[in-house]
């Protein structure tokens, strides 16, 4: 049996508490190699404390969430020890904030960026490390030239795709995406996402983004959750999500596009 | 009631002090390059004037001890004159300037010329023992990084120096990986220093008083610079011969000898000059 037919990461009952009150909770999903899942929802309605539940940063107060390693093996994510996590952290999945500053060393050159991870997974070749740094800066359109300048003298756009490069320089299999075009105008947020539905399209990424604008998940993923109050309220296909939403919840949110 | 009067507390601090000194040491040698935390107890010295050192001197030394304090390679300097004092007061230790008569020796930011033997301690003063410190500020995020062995930020450090400077440009607290385990900070000794960590025969401790940390390489361990494959760690070399003793491959001072800017290269190592040069006077018959 090919391993890409298998269940990539699969969610059952998932919740997160803050003290007593809960961030989310029984959320389940199955997530395929390859797949664009979007989170949709207002703020508040849990979104961002479900990747963090997702990607082990945030700790599963219930649920269970198995993955299946690159290896094949099938792991349950909470019984892994921290040093595994680390590890899947390093070479398996990528997270893509949605302040370029919390993902990027500001003060480190481009080049650095995009090279920690790699000498993090044991590259100790300067020379292919920065040859590897150019050819990706390539791909999200920076100009090499900035290669050695640091991100705090980037635009916003230009952040977020070193932040993107970073991520996806290691070949990861799951990327987690919070938000990854707010906080752009308009023009950079269609290129930014163009951009993110190629290189997953070309790399055969699973993705996991969150997002309160729906024409986001309408342009790149697959299928959708819509969220409220910690809850799932609806999931499907996003066309069928958005073309014709059965919650009266996800209805308001289409219906309330401006101008769509 | 006559006889010897019992002699309390040789070396300043109480017992129980120096009891929990030891047990950090002891934890320090038994895992190589691992920072131990102790309680860090005033001495009459300011932070930052090794007070690390002192304390961990303290819980070591004893009456047949023999003391050598070296600051930045003399032990004519002000910090290595009073540390040296200090202890004679304290303790009444012999003391020396001879690195092959000394049983404990106190440093900062050298090592000696010459080799070491087994029966030697090194005691260094560490302004901060944590090497990943000015990348990663968080102390909880570096000692996760410790523990699970991510040092991948590290290197950051090296390839940033590459990629401004062209080679690496760190050229004293150079970076080394203990026992293939732990990321170390050797104290702000110059890359010069670093490959005489390499197996050494003698006991190497390191105290950071005002950070609280105690940590070791025991005798024979494995200590490696970091690197790249093709920037390779490569330690500071000097052409030209010290203009006092003519000695070549040692560590240099450059000392400005007028207000036209002159200067001159001399051994950083005032006792390996002396004898070097004594020996010399010796060989040539006046």
């Amino acid at each position: 049996m090919n391993t890409d037919d298998r269940v990539l990461m699969q969610a059952r009952g998932v919740g997160h508490n803050y003290g007593d009150r809960f961030g989310c909770c029984d959320v389940s999903f199955e997530l395929w190699p390859g797949e664009v899942l979007a989170v949709v929802g207002e703020s508040g309605s849990g979104k961002t404390t479900l990747l963090g539940a997702l990607s082990q940063r945030l700790a599963l107060s219930e649920g269970t969430i198995r993955y299946r390693l690159a290896d094949g093996e099938e792991v349950e994510l909470s019984q892994l020890s921290e040093s595994r996590v680390r590890n899947l952290w390093r070479s398996e999945w990528g997270f893509v904030h949605q302040n370029p500053e919390d993902g990027l060393r500001m003060h480190v050159s481009a080049g650095g960026n995009i090279g920690e991870p790699l000498m993090a997974t044991g590259w100790r070749h300067y020379g292919t490390i920065r040859a590897t740094a150019s050819e990706w800066l390539e791909r999200v359109e920076i100009p090499v030239s900035r290669i050695d300048d640091a991100p705090v003298t980037f635009s916003g756009g230009m952040r977020q795709r070193l932040q993107i490069a970073r991520n996806l320089v290691v070949s990861p299999r799951l990327v987690f995406m919070d938000e990854p075009t707010s906080g752009l105008d308009v023009s950079v947020q269609a290129r930014l996402l163009d951009l993110i539905r190629y290189l997953v399209a070309e790399l055969g990424l699973a993705v996991v983004i969150v997002t309160h604008d729906l024409g986001v998940a309408r342009l790149i993923s697959h299928r959708t959750i819509v969220m409220k109050e910690g809850r799932v309220i609806e999931s499907g296909l996003t066309d069928r999500v958005l073309d014709d939403p059965q919650a009266e919840y996800t209805q308001l949110l289409v219906s309330s596009i401006l101008g769509g | 009631m006559t006889g010897e009067p019992i002699s309390y507390n040789t070396g300043y601090l109480d017992e129980q002090t120096k009891r929990m000194l030891r047990r950090a040491l002891l934890k320090a040698v038994a895992i190589p390059g691992f920072q131990v935390p102790f309680a860090s107890r005033e001495v009459p010295m300011p932070r930052g004037w090794g007070t690390g050192g002192v304390q961990v001197t303290a819980a070591l030394i004893g009456e047949d001890d023999v003391l050598k304090v070296i600051d930045q390679g003399a032990d004519d300097t002000t910090n290595a004159v009073s540390i040296r004092k200090f202890f004679v007061a304290v303790a009444g230790v012999a003391t020396t300037t001879r690195t092959d008569e000394a049983s404990i020796i106190q440093t900062r930011h050298r090592v000696p010329e010459t080799p070491l033997s087994e029966d030697q301690i090194m005691v260094y003063q560490v302004p901060g023992p944590e090497p990943l410190r000015f990348l990663e500020r968080r102390e909880t995020e570096t000692r996760r990084m410790h523990a699970l062995e991510d040092y991948g930020l590290m290197y950051v450090k090296l390839y940033e120096d590459i990629a401004t400077h062209g080679h690496i440009a760190t050229t004293y607290d150079y970076p080394v990986m203990v026992n293939g385990r732990y990321l170390m900070s050797p104290s702000p000794i110059p890359s010069f220093d670093n490959p005489k960590l390499h197996r050494s025969p003698a006991l190497h401790l390191f105290g950071a008083g005002r950070e609280k940390r105690i940590y070791a390489v025991p005798p024979y361990t494995d200590v490696e610079s970091l690197g790249f494959e093709d920037y390779p760690f490569e330690p500071q070399r000097f052409e030209d011969p010290c203009a006092i003793c003519g000695s070549v491959g040692v560590y240099m001072d450059e000392i400005i000898t007028d207000d036209a800017g002159s200067s001159m290269l001399v051994c950083s190592d005032t006792d390996h000059c002396e004898r070097t040069a004594a020996a010399k006077t010796e060989q040539v018959p006046a």
